[in-house]
């Protein structure tokens, strides 16, 4: 048997090999983005106008609920894994993941995962209706029977995750080429060790929160039931120790690309490797001890309150290195903007911005007034969409003509940015007047107080919408007609993974390369 | 001449020209949080904007850098790359510098984190419970006189079904608002009955979870007469959006002759128990009855939602035993709410005849109130 992959569609079905596996990971989590998107679309398309017009309140609540699960669970961190399945091994030198049976494993789970979610829009009484945080009890008394094909699909979701980082973590510890010293591995790669061990830490615990979920519905017991001496703030602090340090799962991968794309660019070594580092790990620390700010209004002892809130706004400062850091590797390089870098510029701007009005949200007595307002939904999804997807998608252009050796319309992936970044602003922008102004999230009708800004999220996000078809489509004509491209790609690219050739071959690095 | 950027932005100004002058909404863009009208609320939006200034400063100083260094040291201007990196004193200023402005936040926020916090001594104590999908409101009296009522929405549903024109306070009005007195410290005790809801008065800076199993503190001191509107703040089920809060801060009498009319009322429907009403009574008020607190899921035309909330019309406890019919109303049952604390017996035996007789259930038979109070003793 020759070297190279099998035909048809067992090579996909049973492969082992890392560049397989990760670009199927980033074909599947596409899909996601495109499926999240149109439930986003839905809900904008109803808020464009106040009074009910297109679907009804519950129907609206099973899409606010599919739209978080979907995005979060289906697009952001299934691309984070693709890109660390082609990417670390290539960066590190070593000739494929660690444990590459499980590899296939903890992909070939999520469509199933995925497939069955999305089934619970055809069952008798509907999706989860109970927001992506499906707050117990109404997760559980209150709850549509789908809820139980919800706790299973998250259930396979985390065991994929889980898998999927011990892999990660197994390959980065032992499959480094002789000389690949911790401190000398890039730091996308660091970033990834770091978010594995948080999956790894707190995955455990959102499969903990579920089962004690599915106790309840059909097992009789009382978690979350108060009429049964349960507790519904139990609910909240298990689901946050997970939930918090899933938003740094979210964003420490998209720190490490844009630690890989702006010294390209600006042509410029990263400004504090170390210190970039270190912060990392202290955010990755503090993430663990800022959960219940997240909780700043259910009643916590002033005590409780006021710890969460200094926890909180000490992770400022870590952040404020790793800002400072980009900012000053730019300073006095010699720039070019392809559009990987236009996306890795727009991603510090406007994660800067929703890094602000997350130190507003921090302030415990201000909290009282964002809280569950729109003013939270700007600031989250100013932090996740030009932090994580934003970061994403300048990973694909940056590293695609790698992949297919092919290289991406320069012109059409600027005209991609800009109007993706016009939608993403014109979109979320306003929410933060909108949430200022009162209006609270997750409702489907609203005071015509708030109907100006709310038709402007909605004309953004349509545009937003658009601009990711434009993505499909200059990705898929990259890959058939794309010009070829060369072994290093960008003038000012560094590290192994520029060293083979483009395509990348199907096996890299068998003997493994020298690192001086 | 308009420039190239401007003419390629003409459609979208017109689009926008003609849709919201249309919808008549025209001149709202509200940008800020307002002050409020009590000492807490102006304090958290003091916090708010000096918050908001530092991050400002901030913000000015990283990206004017960054906007610089974009702007000059670019390849096509000829830009040499520097190869510098790691400087300590740097690296020192920017960690130390954040950490100073954190200590200058913190200080007045614990302050008023104090001063929320800070429940003793109450003129005033009402008690706040969240139900699916609307509030109720128990005034605590130390001679046990309570008065206790309801608030549900009042929008009616053709605004929402863009029917009607909408009201200015469209979706943020209510039947029974909540009265307090002005210049009293007014406690409330938050709580639920069925999931998790959340009371929030803006203009009072208060939002308080409302709990299941947690009875939670909130006070408020309003300074300035008026009405105050708010919202359910945390998902609460398929009709969070339609159950606002609406507080009347009132001068002292008017508000102490706002409650001798409440426990009147009190007293006249206690009275009302005991007599004995027409058919055609019971069904009209039956009507009104079930349009305010069944519509919203069996549907106005009692058909429901196929697998989600059964239909009234022909359901087999609207035409089986009148006992089973009533002890679903009092008790619910099988997602559906207990109504017997939010209605009154009248209300419960108008509305248990009307669904008996209406939407094709021809059962012929009428419950007085006194049948439903003899069902709530003997249960």
């Amino acid at each position: 048997m020759a070297h190279g992959p099998a035909h048809g569609l067992s090579r996909w079905l049973f492969t082992t090999n890392h560049k397989d596996i990760g670009t199927m990971y980033m074909w599947f989590s596409f899909a996601m983005f495109f499926l999240g998107g149109i439930f986003a679309l839905i809900i904008r398309a109803e808020l464009f106008e106040p009074g009910l017009q297109i679907v009804e309140p519950n129907f609206f609540n099973q899409m606010t609920t599919m739209h978080g699960l979907v995005m979060v669970f289906g697009a952001v961190m299934p691309a984070f894994v693709g890109l660390a399945n082609w990417m670390v091994p290539m960066m590190i030198g070593a000739p494929d993941m660690a444990l590459p049976r499980m590899n296939n494993l903890s992909f070939w789970i999520l469509p199933f995962a995925f497939a069955m979610l999305a089934s619970t829009l055809f069952m008798q009484g509907g999706a989860p209706n109970f927001g992506w945080t499906f707050y117990a009890p109404l997760s559980t008394t209150y709850a549509p029977p789908s809820v139980t094909f919800f706790i299973f699909a998250i259930h396979i979701m985390g065991a994929s995750s889980i898998m999927g980082a011990i892999n990660i973590i197994a390959t980065i510890l032992n499959m480094r080429a002789p000389g690949m010293t911790l401190m000398k591995m890039p730091l996308f790669v660091w970033t990834w060790l770091i978010t594995a061990y948080l999956l790894i830490a707190v995955m455990p615990v959102l499969a903990g929160v579920v089962t004690m979920m599915l106790m309840d519905i059909h097992f009789g017991t009382s978690f979350f039931n108060a009429a049964g001496g349960g507790d519904p703030v139990l609910f909240q602090h298990v689901f946050w120790f997970f939930g918090h340090p899933e938003v740094y799962i979210m964003i420490l991968p998209a720190f490490g690309v844009v630690s890989a794309i702006i010294p390209t660019f600006a042509r410029k070594p990263l400004f504090g490797y170390s210190s970039m580092v270190y912060a990392t790990a202290s955010i990755a620390i503090l993430s663990f001890m800022v959960w219940a700010h997240h909780m700043f209004t259910v009643g916590m002892p002033f005590i409780g309150e006021w710890v969460f809130m200094i926890a909180t706004m000490a992770i400022a400062v870590p952040t404020g290195v790793k800002v400072f850091n980009w900012v000053t590797t730019m300073y006095k390089g010699s720039m070019t903007f392809e559009t990987p870098m236009l996306f890795s510029i727009a991603f510090v701007i406007l994660f800067t911005i929703g890094g602000f009005s997350g130190l507003m949200l921090a302030i415990a007595p201000a909290d009282f007034q964002y809280h569950d307002t729109y003013f939270v939904v700007a600031h989250f999804h100013y932090v996740l969409v030009p932090g994580a997807i934003f970061s994403i998608t300048a990973a694909v252009y940056y590293w695609l003509p790698k992949w297919c050796g092919r290289m991406y319309d320069e012109t059409l992936g600027k005209t991609h940015f800009w109007l993706a970044f016009i939608g993403l602003n014109l979109t979320f922008f306003p929410m933060h007047f909108s949430g200022l102004a009162g209006m609270p999230r997750r409702i489907p009708d609203y005071n015509p107080l708030f109907a100006n800004w709310n038709m402007l999220s909605s004309i953004g996000s349509f545009l937003f919408g658009a601009a990711q078809v434009l993505f499909l489509y200059i990705v898929i004509r990259a890959i058939v007609s794309g010009r070829k491209a060369t072994d290093r790609v960008w003038e000012g690219s560094h590290g192994l993974e520029w060293t083979v050739p483009s395509p990348a071959p199907y096996h890299t690095f068998t003997t493994p390369p020298k690192v001086d | 001449m308009l420039g190239k950027s401007k003419r390629l932005l003409l459609p979208l100004y017109a689009l926008l020209a003609v849709i919201m002058p249309a919808a008549g909404w025209a001149s709202e863009w509200p940008l800020n949080m307002t002050e409020g009208v009590t000492s807490v609320s102006r304090e958290i939006h003091g916090l708010h904007m000096q918050i908001f200034w530092w991050c400002v400063i901030i913000g000015v100083v990283v990206f004017g850098v960054m906007f610089y260094t974009m702007f000059v040291h670019r390849k096509s201007r000829g830009a040499k790359p520097a190869h510098f990196h790691e400087n300590v004193t740097l690296e020192l200023i920017w960690t130390i510098i954040p950490v100073i402005i954190l200590v200058i936040m913190a200080v007045p926020a614990t302050k008023t984190l104090v001063h929320i916090y800070d429940t003793d001594d109450a003129d005033l104590d009402i008690l706040v419970t969240g139900y699916q999908w609307k509030w109720k409101y128990d005034y605590l009296d130390d001679n046990g006189e309570n008065v206790t009522f309801f608030s549900l929405l009042s929008t009616p549903p053709s605004q929402i079904a863009n029917t009607e024109e909408k009201s200015e306070h469209y979706l943020l009005e209510v039947d029974e608002p909540v009265y307090i007195p002005v210049g009293k410290k007014v406690r409330f005790l938050v709580t639920a009955a069925d999931v998790i809801h959340s009371w929030w008065v803006p203009a009072l800076g208060v939002k308080r979870d409302a709990i299941p199993g947690y009875i939670h503190e909130a006070w408020t001191k309003v300074e300035v007469p008026g009405v105050y509107r708010g919202q359910c703040t945390e998902l609460c089920g398929k009709d969070h959006g339609f159950m606002p809060v609406v507080v009347h801060a009132v001068e002292q009498a008017e508000y102490d002759a706002w409650l001798e009319g409440k426990r009147e009322k009190a007293r006249a429907i206690a009275e009302a128990v005991k007599q004995t009403l027409t058919f055609q009574q019971l069904y009209e008020q039956g009507e009104a009855v079930y349009g305010k607190n069944c519509a919203s899921c069996h549907q106005a035309d009692g058909k429901g939602v196929a697998g989600v909330f059964p239909a009234i019309a022909g359901s087999k406890i609207a035409t089986g035993p009148v006992r089973e019919h009533i002890n679903r109303v009092v008790n619910g049952g099988v997602g559906m709410p207990p109504f017997g604390e939010q209605l009154s017996p009248v209300d419960i035996a108008a509305v248990v005849t009307f669904q008996r007789n209406a939407f094709g259930n021809n059962m012929g038979d009428q419950i007085q109130p006194i049948d439903v109070v003899n069902f709530k003793q003997g249960q």
